[in-house]
């Protein structure tokens, strides 16, 4: 884009350094000869897009953390949500976590994404490779029964039913069990594992292997990439996971980040507790601050940014295609 | 005559048999060994494989629990359930609870609205991903095209709650923009609330959660290409736009036959979740879909046969659609969802 970097570095007085210093010594984009140059108008309208649809994702973003780390002034004085950062503070979140609602809902929350999400990928790995040897014994009936979960879903009712009749209603489990299995997933892993060259396994076979030590010494230790993908997507499901607590969750002091989420922001309810005993230590009859509103959302948020420069690694590896494609 | 041909022909191979211990007829030896060996072969075959279905046990165990048990469950749909006696003892009245379906003025809004969504998604939200990515594509910076696709996934990966969260802080009555609105001496925004306009909140949170997931799909196509092709195609005169439509769409068309199929079978179902999450705002006539009136009338009114009804019904048809947008597929010489 800066046609001219020679020029522009005699101009400054100081040598650009950095970030700047590779922006301006970068190689000048490699455009294919047979490529016209765009009009102007043209490469105008593309960045504009671009910035418009970066900007939608990431100026919400911005102004609920910053809002969540801003005092109550600075509130006051943007009028709600700050743009500007113009006073921070940390004593939203020391609040939340510091016990009462949230800090349980966050307790939840990880105990169903960590439970779920290892025995998830447990026995997603252990079905994918029991299946992966084409010819096995009723390695195409398993797999039928299920590719059938795909495409027709019992519904929910039957599902309450069921639910209710173990006598899970208001049991952490019935956030795990009921979507512990992903068909989806499962065909994920058993591709990739078909893909693994079958001359390593088969030398392991003739030196006396069984399965089960194949699998954990050969088959899953080449397999890390795939597994952390069936991982991030069990888990962002577990940690997403919002109708099955309405549905099978009614005691408050069992509610998942998302319910309290829905309860303290989107509706607005104040921060009491069902035994209102232990309330957090808050303006208790009326709903919580911006802040403190904004931090929750935060929190919802933040442990899926921490995993999400995982998801991205895995964009080019053709695995989210072949995940589609079944 | 037939009875006794048998028993003479059993007769002469037994005798055959039984007169050459050692020199075996060919005929009845291979007949022998192949069923023996298919005998053999299943205890074999399960004595060799039995690890690898000792493997799959806990999934199966699963999804019997937690997906065909309930699908035998929707028999509730041809009872008259009561959970106090259970479905053993519910008394079946038939067909009668999808009579009552066919006849109620509620279900036919809820599928209305259901498919006036779906249809509105499909034509202002499905092509915009393709758009969007072709577009990146152009760009001649890998680093910042992955970039922009990182940030633009995101929110495909944050709950419901979020998005309609996210919402709420920006375009709700008390949010950013209605905040900046009220400093200029103008009306806040009502769109969280107006259920006139719902289907384009919906159409525009389903966008911005994901439109992203789409763009990284195409561009995975995308990428496919042999950019030999578009050399050719300029070489032979073709200008920019031409390339796209010859070259860039043409390499598109299995993915979005692919995401059609997959969105037609899902027709049914328009974002539970987001409409549950929106019902009290806009009221409970525009955000009425399918599964949220099986969830109110079955789950919350506790007419659990009726919601089983009209669940069922459901999940058939959705079935049904799958199957045919995928023959149809197959029927254009796609691979479609599945093969065979």
């Amino acid at each position: 884009m800066s046609a001219h970097p020679s020029t522009e570095m005699m101009v400054k007085p100081h040598p650009p350094q950095g970030v700047i210093a590779k922006l301006k010594n970068r190689e000048p984009i490699k455009r294919p000869i047979w490529q016209e140059k765009p009009s102007l108008a043209v490469t105008i309208g593309k960045f504009v897009t671009l910035i418009v649809v970066t900007g939608a994702v990431l100026f919400p973003l911005w102004t609920i953390v910053l809002t969540s780390l801003s005092t109550q002034e600075a509130i006051n004085a943007a009028g709600g949500l700050v743009i500007i950062p113009n006073g921070l503070t940390i004593s939203a979140y020391v609040q939340i976590l510091s016990g009462g609602v949230v800090s349980r809902a966050v307790g939840v929350t990880m105990f169903i994404t960590l439970a779920g999400t290892a025995i998830s990928v447990i026995v997603s790995i252990l079905a994918a490779w029991g299946l992966s040897r084409p010819g096995s014994l009723f390695h195409r009936t398993i797999l039928f029964m299920i590719i059938i979960t795909m495409f027709f879903s019992a519904g929910i009712i039957p599902m309450y039913l069921l639910v209710s009749g173990l006598g899970l209603i208001n049991s952490l489990w019935a956030l795990i069990l009921p979507t512990a299995v992903s068909a989806f997933n499962i065909l994920i892993v058993r591709n990739f594992f078909m893909s693994i060259d079958q001359g390593i396994i088969d030398s392991a076979r003739i030196d006396g292997a069984g399965e089960w030590r194949i699998l954990a010494t050969i088959v899953a230790p080449m397999s890390k990439a795939v597994i952390a993908v069936i991982a991030l997507f069990y888990g962002v499901g577990f940690f997403n996971a919002f109708f099955n607590a309405i549905l099978y969750i009614n005691d408050n002091d069992k509610w998942p980040l998302q319910l309290v989420l829905r309860a303290y922001v989107l509706q607005g309810q104040s921060f009491v507790s069902s035994g209102g005993a232990d309330t957090v230590a808050l303006n208790q009859a009326q709903p919580a601050s911006l802040a403190i509103q904004m931090a929750v959302v935060v929190l919802a948020v933040v442990p899926i940014l921490l995993v999400y420069p995982f998801v991205q690694r895995h964009f080019k590896s053709g695995i989210l295609i072949g995940a589609i494609k079944g | 005559m037939t009875v006794s041909t048998r028993d003479g022909r059993g007769a002469a191979t037994q005798a055959d048999r039984e007169a050459s211990a050692t020199v075996l007829p060919v005929a009845v030896t291979e007949n022998e060994r192949s069923s023996s060996r298919r005998r053999k072969g299943f205890k074999l075959r399960f004595k060799q494989d039995r690890s690898l279905l000792a493997m799959s046990v806990p999934v199966i165990v699963l999804l019997v629990i937690f997906a065909y048990v309930p699908m035998l469950g929707n028999v509730v749909a041809f009872q008259n359930y009561s959970p106090f006696v259970g479905i053993a003892e519910s008394p079946f009245v038939g067909f009668s609870n999808f009579a009552r379906l066919l006849e109620d003025p509620e279900f036919w809004h809820a599928v209305g609205n259901t498919l006036v969504i779906t249809a509105f998604q499909l034509v202002f939200f499905f092509p915009l991903p393709i758009f969007l990515a072709i577009l990146l594509n152009s760009l001649l910076r890998p680093g910042l095209r992955t970039l922009i696709q990182a940030v633009v996934y995101l929110p495909h990966f944050f709950s419901w709650v979020i998005i309609v969260t996210v919402f709420q802080q920006i375009l709700g009555g008390a949010g950013l923009i209605s905040q900046w609105l009220r400093q200029a001496g103008a009306e806040p925004l009502d769109i969280m609330t107006n259920p006139d306009t719902f289907i384009l909140l919906l159409t525009s949170q389903t966008i911005w959660r994901d439109a992203g997931w789409g763009i990284v799909v195409f561009l995975a196509a995308l990428s496919a290409v042999d950019p030999s092709q578009y050399e050719a195609a300029a070489v032979d005169g073709a200008s920019g736009w031409r390339r796209i439509w010859h070259v860039t769409l043409p390499a598109l068309r299995p993915t979005i036959i692919l995401l059609l199929i997959l969105r037609l079978g899902d027709s049914l179902s328009v974002g539970f979740e987001q409409l549950l999450l929106q019902r009290e705002a806009v009221g409970a006539h525009a955000a009425e879909v399918l599964d949220t009136f099986v969830y109110f009338s079955g789950v919350v009114s506790g007419d659990f046969s009726y919601g089983a009804a009209a669940g069922l019904l459901k999940g058939i048809i959705s079935l049904i659609l799958v199957l045919a947008a995928n023959k149809v597929a197959h029927m254009f010489g796609e691979a479609g969802v599945y093969q065979k």
